[in-house]
């Protein structure tokens, strides 16, 4: 596979290693009361998706950004290629 | 002259003669054969034997696409079974075997499987063998396992090198035939860069086996000069003897390019062969298309080929497999080969053509709507029993049979994405589906296209509108006149007529009968039915016999043949050698080799060095008249704790953490608290999963604000900065903090034992003041060594001494270690190594890889305190579950023998004192073990369920594997200097 | 029909027209006690142990394409009872018992070969991982033996002993453990429940679950409606999908494990070895091919195949451990998509709606826990409690802290 990064250009998957579904990102609060609850759903259920998925890919051997790629996991066809900082900031994540 | 069926002309260079030897006896060929070619031309027929009947077999075909003339080529470590021998380029002194085969070829006594061919139908072996159990094992499957296989492997090691290359291209064409040339010329023309691969060793295909004319003359001029029109073109390669195995994601092709396999060994310096990954944007698969035979009873014997493979033999290698040639055909193109042998001087016995309305012939007789029942002739065919159009009965005399039943286009690289092909009834088979690779067309005879004219055109025209999809405008060329004989073809599968077994796979010896067999069992679907009989798993992959069963079963199913479907063809194209995929990653260069910056003085010392991940440590330093490992490693421990030793720690982890919320960042990576550590202090960190599993620990030292150092263990190095990352990058990207491996950049040396503080001042430059009150235990900084050598210095001991790490830039590690081992000659300093470093560590009870497991707790280690609730870090929520937290959780013990005599030994399970020994009443384990020279016994670290109320209690460590059972006490993990005197001294 | 050394001999005689269909293609009917969704290994196992053990009558296997298609069908066919934990291992010997004794239990040859399976060892800390290993296994009842580098070199001289980047240290065998021909695994127990009036529907695809007041009434398939009382979801990587229609998010994620044969060799290797410093390991099967594995492809796909660095990485770690079969030739490669769970090991457990049962998260090692896995699916969807050995495969257990984590690599499936 290909991976088209966003500030280095097409590299070779080989390149990457990879985590798992964006969903990721979305660390709860350690102090809603359901934390606990919360914790485990984002730390062990997946939607698991065949189709379009949105995943993270870190850039081990290149230069250690970590991308969220969206890649249809039926046919590996890749739509987009975000740096995961810009997404991480987007649904809110900051400091 | 011996080469009895050797015929003039072709493209052999009849003036270069090659010897060569097949089972030991010796044969002539010319410069341009193949094995096989050569032994057609030397009236041998019979090539190898099948796999379950042990029938004897001669070449099907002229390509790749060969199930029967397989055999074993060169001798020695060289030694390659399974080789075909029609695309196996004679070599000068070529020695090539027959395999499968007991005593010999001709006389194989496995034969007698043929005899019971009723007992062995498809599938037989699921039905018995069943009794008595045991026998499985111990009779049956022996007999089987022996007779089964191919050709052997020499088991010695490989001796030829291997590569492996990237290439990257606008364009991959695949197979250089009329369309793959047509294709390379329009984009090499239009300045695209382009790949033209074939796995042949000369450009052509099919066009290098007929008598086609091109613009009136020899087809090989117009090759001639496209050839050299693509080689002065530098945007296009042209690559021979490289067969493109498989299309995988994006555009991304394996090739195997055999660089050396035409010579007897490769040149100095040469690989045999290469693996390529191509990169590219387009793809035109113009990879031909292979004939397909028709069933009938006995249609295997040596001499029955494919129509097309022996016009191939004839007009290109001049040779005919005999003087007189029969055709069997449902097609106008069986008839190509009858007139291509006549021109060529050999006799043709007979057309027989399923069709009423065959073409007739003013040469050749021509049985119209006949069909060849069966065939004679032990060890090659001798004579055919023809069914003529009037039921009526005949013998036709031949010593080979040319089969036509159509061509299937090469379809397989389409489907190696699971792309399914399309029934395209006009040439009764498959061509390329339109959900192949993506920017992947098909061209030529591979798209079904079978004339001449059209194979150029379709070459043309795909690649003009494959490369304006990539935005390279290209001009229509001038194309060669050409013949464009449309398809006559009237499907016929399998002849009817006839009790006795017609073949479909001839390598895995599958018959018509054994689909029927198939479908009355109700394996009806193509790939039970191909499961069920073997159909298509042999060294071929079914490229000659695959639709064959397909057309059988649909007539029996009452389908058509798309309706039944078909099997997925996957990479490779043709098997490859295992060594081409392994590159040059043999031996000891199977994965890199990381060296510390003290490994040339290690070496120099005499050190023992072993593998910890691709690092290579000094394990110990033995001196002369140490005979046992043990002596080295004791000697080490003792010297360091009386007074002072060095090892290199370069390998840890250093990770550098830089910024304004540099602290806050550690604070939450870490599950103790590090917001407050004070500039100029280490601190030991704990770094959990965000399960709650102990993930790494290490220590951080403050060297300024906005500065630490961060180390991690060995092990962990790669996977930790990772996660660091993520943590940065994913969850809070607005922190103000950077990170850096520098794990690479610091050489790391831990200088232990009393005299450790003396030994450095000598060479700590005199401005920096490492005294305990100036530089107390958990200190770091930034200093200068040997006169104002950048360096850092941290207080932390493993050991459990007095102790320091000092780092300096890489380049410095080797001066720094051959300086301090200068310095610490008065103090009698000795270098230690990982197992001196396992030994004290043990002894001070500090977890290392083994007790950090992946399922190990704080709370298992001892820990579970350090797991601050104040603040939300990595880990600490799910760290609170309830099955992380039973009340009799296991937790890190010391454990020594009552007996000192007696081994502790890593791995045993520990049981209470008495009562049974099983899963149930399992205690816990033993994650470390060593022989402490300090206490003068074996020791260990292990893990025990409610282990931190149990200190004084004797319990027994069993070790059923190996028979040992050793009573232990239950002691403090810190078994030396619990108080920690040494470290602050 | 029964198999039998005489039946085939009367048959060849017979010209072989007495053979009758191993199994029939029944009509679904409107209603069954049981329906299990997929018709692989591990389906098959259910409904054949339901109907056998635990006196079930009305039983159907609802197949999408063609029984034995999934992973049953695209495997190393290899067997073995060598795990490290609690949790498994007593699971895992139950199968293996199972296999011992299970050609003669449902009349088909599936070729049950114990060949012994030997893990390489290359550093001393896998030496003590292994050696715990190897204890947990005796101490449950499981065979287990320590080998030293010479043991292992006089059985497997073809070893790499003299130019080893990771030198070999040891190995630790499991002489019980073995390959089985993996096809007829599948077909061996489609016969045995069809036997048993099992209705085996291919090319029946489940596009929906009805779900009625908190119970589940029956599944929405490609060929109507079906009614059942309990529906058991048995099919691998499609998992997700299948309990997707229940609104039900697993802790499994669908990967890609590719794996390889080559063209057919006489006997070269012994039993089955695992490299134990790479990926890779390998078999040698009865009509001589070398079959071998290595590593999942480490992404998130359903797409039954897989890139060339992993293809690669397998060959290499081959060439790194037996650099004697560099000349050999791969045949061919395929693909599995594997249901990956979050701890490395699956889940056998009713779910919070009543009447829908759950049997995933296999991983790579399914096929060897087919007939356990059968057998205590059967138990459960019987009895609804699990069964003795597999009480730890509970969907819960990532929320209650009770992971089973082999590996030790914790919450990422690729890892495991």
């Amino acid at each position: 596979m290909i991976i088209n990064h966003p500030i280095l250009g097409p590299r070779d998957a080989a390149e990457f290693t990879y985590l798992g579904d964006v969903s990721l990102l979305n660390r709860p609060d350690w102090q809603a009361i359901d934390a606990a609850e919360q914790f485990y759903e984002y730390q062990y259920l997946r939607e698991n998706p065949a189709g379009e998925h949105r995943e993270l890919w870190y850039h081990e051997q290149g230069d250690r950004s970590w991308l969220v790629v969206t890649r249809n996991t039926l046919t590996h066809a890749i739509s987009k290629v975000e740096m995961a900082s810009d997404a991480a900031r987007a649904r809110g994540n900051g400091k | 002259m011996t080469q009895i069926n050797r015929l003039t002309g072709g493209l052999i260079d009849h003036s270069k003669p090659l010897n060569f030897s097949f089972d030991g006896k010796s044969y002539q060929g010319y410069a341009g054969d193949t094995l096989a070619s050569a032994l057609l031309a030397n009236g041998v027929r019979l090539m190898g034997r099948s796999f379950k009947y042990h029938r004897p077999r001669g070449p099907l075909t002229a390509g790749s696409e060969e199930p029967n003339a397989i055999v074993e080529l060169r001798t020695g470590a060289r030694q390659e079974p399974n080789t075909r021998a029609t695309t196996a380029e004679l070599f000068d002194e070529l020695i090539a075997t027959s395999q499968n085969r007991w005593p010999s070829l001709q006389f194989d006594a496995m034969a007698i499987n043929d005899r019971f061919s009723n007992f062995l139908t498809a599938g037989f072996y699921y039905k018995t063998f069943m009794w008595p159990a045991a026998f499985w094992e111990k009779v049956y499957e022996p007999i089987i396992r022996k007779a089964a296989g191919l050709g052997s492997l020499s088991m010695q090691d490989d001796p030829d090198a291997y590569d492996k290359g990237f290439l990257h291209c606008d364009l991959l064409i695949i197979g250089a035939g009329p369309a793959g040339l047509a294709s390379a010329l329009t984009a090499g023309r239009a300045g695209a860069n382009v790949i033209l691969a074939d796995e042949d060793y000369a450009c052509g295909g099919r066009l290098n086996a007929e008598t086609f004319t091109l613009d009136d003359t020899d087809a090989s001029v117009w090759i001639a000069a496209t050839l050299a029109e693509l080689a002065s073109l530098p945007n296009v390669r042209v690559m021979t003897r490289t067969t493109v195995i498989g299309a995988f994601d994006h555009g991304i092709y394996g090739a195997v390019e055999r660089v050396s396999d035409h010579l007897a060994i490769p040149a100095p310096d040469k690989p045999r062969q290469i693996l390529w990954r191509i990169y590219t944007k387009r793809t035109v698969l113009c990879a031909g298309a292979i004939e397909r035979p028709i069933a009938f009873e006995n249609n295997d014997r040596p001499g029955i080929m494919l129509a097309s493979a022996i016009r191939s033999y004839a007009n290109r290698w001049a040779a005919t497999p005999a003087r007189e040639v029969a055709i069997f055909t449902n097609n106008d193109d069986g008839h190509r080969t009858a007139a291509d042998l006549t021109a060529k001087g050999v006799a043709i016995s007979a057309i027989i053509d399923t069709r009423a309305n065959a073409p007739g012939s003013t040469q050749v007789e021509v049985l119209a709507g006949a069909q060849v029942v069966n065939s004679l002739g032990r060890l090659g065919v001798k004579q055919l029993t023809v069914q003529l159009a009037d039921g009526s009965m005949r013998h036709v005399h031949c010593e080979a049979l040319g089969v036509s039943g159509g061509w299937n286009p090469n379809v397989h690289i389409s489907s190696h994405q699971r792309g399914r092909p399309e029934w395209n009834t006009k040439i009764a088979a498959f061509i390329p589906g339109k959900n192949g690779p993506d920017g992947l067309s098909a061209a030529g005879a591979a798209m079904g296209v079978f004339s001449t004219a059209g194979a150029l055109e379709s070459g043309m025209n795909s690649t003009i509108s494959a490369l304006q999809d990539i935005g390279i405008s290209t001009k229509p060329i001038k194309l060669p006149k050409a013949e464009d004989v449309p398809v006559n073809l009237q499907p016929f599968w399998h002849v009817k007529a006839g009790k006795g077994r017609a073949w479909l796979d001839q390598q895995n010896d599958v018959t018509v009968k054994d689909v029927k067999l198939a479908h009355r069992e109700n394996f009806r679907a193509v790939e039970h039915l191909k499961r069920y009989t073997t159909l298509g798993m042999a060294t071929d992959q079914g490229k000659t016999s695959n639709m064959g069963g397909l057309a059988i079963m649909a007539e029996l199913a009452g389908k058509s043949i798309p309706e039944v479907g078909t099997t997925i063809f996957r990479p490779p194209y043709t098997p490859v050698a295992m060594g081409a995929l392994g590159g040059r990653a043999v031996g000891k260069n199977f994965h890199p080799t990381r060296k510390t910056p003290s490994h040339k003085w290690a070496e120099e010392q005499g050190a023992v060095f072993v593998e910890v991940g691709n690092w290579l440590r000094a394990q110990w330093f033995p001196k002369a008249g140490e005979t046992h490992w043990r002596q080295s490693v004791d000697r080490e421990v003792i010297a360091t704790r009386k007074s002072v030793g060095i090892c290199d720690v370069t390998t840890l982890g250093k990770i550098d953490v830089q910024g304004a919320d540099a602290a806050t960042y550690l604070n939450r990576i870490y599950c103790n608290g590090f917001a407050k550590l004070a500039v100029g202090k280490t601190r030991y960190g704990l770094m959990l999963r965000e399960d709650g599993i102990v993930m790494d620990d290490g220590t951080a030292a403050r060297l300024a604000e906005g500065h630490f150092v961060v180390t991690t263990t060995t092990a962990n190095a790669v996977s930790v900065y990772r996660h660091m990352e993520f943590c940065r990058q994913c969850l809070w990207p607005d922190l103000d903090v950077q990170l850096i491996s520098t794990t690479e950049s610091w050489a790391q040396y831990a200088v232990a034992g009393p005299n450790a503080r003396k030994l450095l001042q000598k060479i700590v430059d005199p401005e920096f003041d490492i005294s305990n009150e100036a530089f107390p235990f958990m200190g770091c900084g930034a200093i200068t060594i040997c006169g104002g050598l950048r360096a850092r210095l941290f207080r932390i001991s493993f050991s459990g001494e007095l102790a320091f790490e000092i780092a300096v830039p890489t380049r410095y590690g080797d001066a720094l270690m051959r300086r301090m081992m200068d310095a610490g000659k008065e103090f009698d300093v000795v270098p230690y190594g990982t197992e001196a470093l396992g030994v004290m560590r043990i002894e001070k009870g500090h977890a290392t890889g083994n007790e950090l497991n992946g399922t190990a707790t704080a709370l298992n280690l001892g820990m579970g305190r350090m797991v601050s609730k104040a603040k939300d870090s990595i880990g600490s929520t799910l760290s609170e579950r309830t099955g992380l937290n039973e009340p009799d959780a296991l937790m890190q013990v010391g454990l020594k023998p009552v007996d000192p005599s007696e081994p502790v030994v890593a791995g045993s399970h520990l049981m209470n004192k008495t009562g049974d020994v099983n899963a149930k009443t399992d205690q816990g384990y033993i994650t470390s073990a060593a022989y402490s020279p300090t206490l003068g016994s074996s020791i260990g670290l292990g893990f025990l369920k409610d282990g931190g109320n149990r200190k004084g209690e004797i319990i027994r460590a069993v070790n059923p594997l190996k028979n040992q059972e050793v009573l232990l006490e239950v002691v403090s993990m810190h078994f030396f200097d619990p108080e920690g005197e040494r470290l602050r001294a | 029909m029964h198999f039998s050394g005489f039946k085939v001999i009367k048959e060849a005689l017979m010209g072989h027209k007495g053979w009758g269909p191993q199994w029939r293609n029944p009509e679904p009917k409107p209603h069954y006690d049981i329906i299990i969704i997929g018709g692989g290994g591990h389906g098959l196992a259910t409904a054949y142990y339901l109907a056998k053990e635990f006196g079930q009558k009305n039983i159907a296997v609802l197949e999408k394409g063609w029984i034995g298609g999934g992973n049953v069908g695209r495997n190393t066919t290899i067997i073995r009872s060598n795990y490290l934990l609690d949790g498994n291992e007593p699971f895992y010997e139950f199968s293996l018992k199972l296999w011992e004794g299970l050609e003669q239990d449902f009349n088909y040859n599936a070729m049950v070969s114990q060949r012994g399976i030997l893990n390489l060892i290359h550093s001393d800390a896998q030496r003590d991982a292994f050696i715990r290993r190897g204890n947990a296994m005796i101490l449950n009842g499981a065979d287990a033996e320590y080998l030293t580098a010479d043991q292992i070199r006089a059985e497997n001289p073809f070893l790499n002993f003299d130019d080893a980047r990771f030198p070999i240290k040891g190995g630790l065998a499991q002489r019980r453990g073995g390959t089985v021909r993996h096809d007829a695994v599948a077909w061996g127990y489609a016969r045995g429940a069809d036997q048993r009036g099992v209705d085996i529907i291919q090319n029946c695809e489940v596009t929906g679950l009805r779900i009625e007041n908190g119970v589940c009434k029956g599944v929405e398939t490609s060929r109507g409606f079906i009614g059942a009382n309990k529906v058991g979801s048995c099919v691998a990587g499609s998992s997700s999908r299948i309990m997707a229609h229940a609104n039900i998010r697993l802790p499994i994620e669908s990967h890609v494990l590719q794996a390889f044969v080559s063209e057919g060799l006489k006997p070269v290797i012994p039993g089955v070895i695992t490299f134990g410093a790479g990926h890779f390991y390998v078999s040698q099967s009865d009509k001589g091919g070398l079959v071998f594995g290595g590593d999942i492809d480490g992404y998130n796909t359903y797409a039954q195949r897989g890139n060339l660095p992993t293809v690669e990485d397998v060959c290499e770690s081959g060439m790194a451990i037996m650099p004697m079969i560099g000349r050999a030739r791969l045949l061919r490669m395929w693909g599995g998509v594997m249901d990956m769970s979050m701890d490395g090991s699956p889940i056998i457990d009713k779910t919070h709606i009543d009447g829908l049962y759950f049997n995933g998260g296999w991983c790579y090692g399914g096929f060897k826990a087919t007939p356990a896995s059968g057998w205590c699916y059967a138990h459960l969807l019987a009895k609804d409690e699990p069964h003795e050995v597999a009480t730890a495969y509970r969907l819960d257990r990532f929320r209650r802290g009770y992971m089973i984590d082999e590996k030790g690599v914790g919450a990422q499936p690729n890892l495991h």
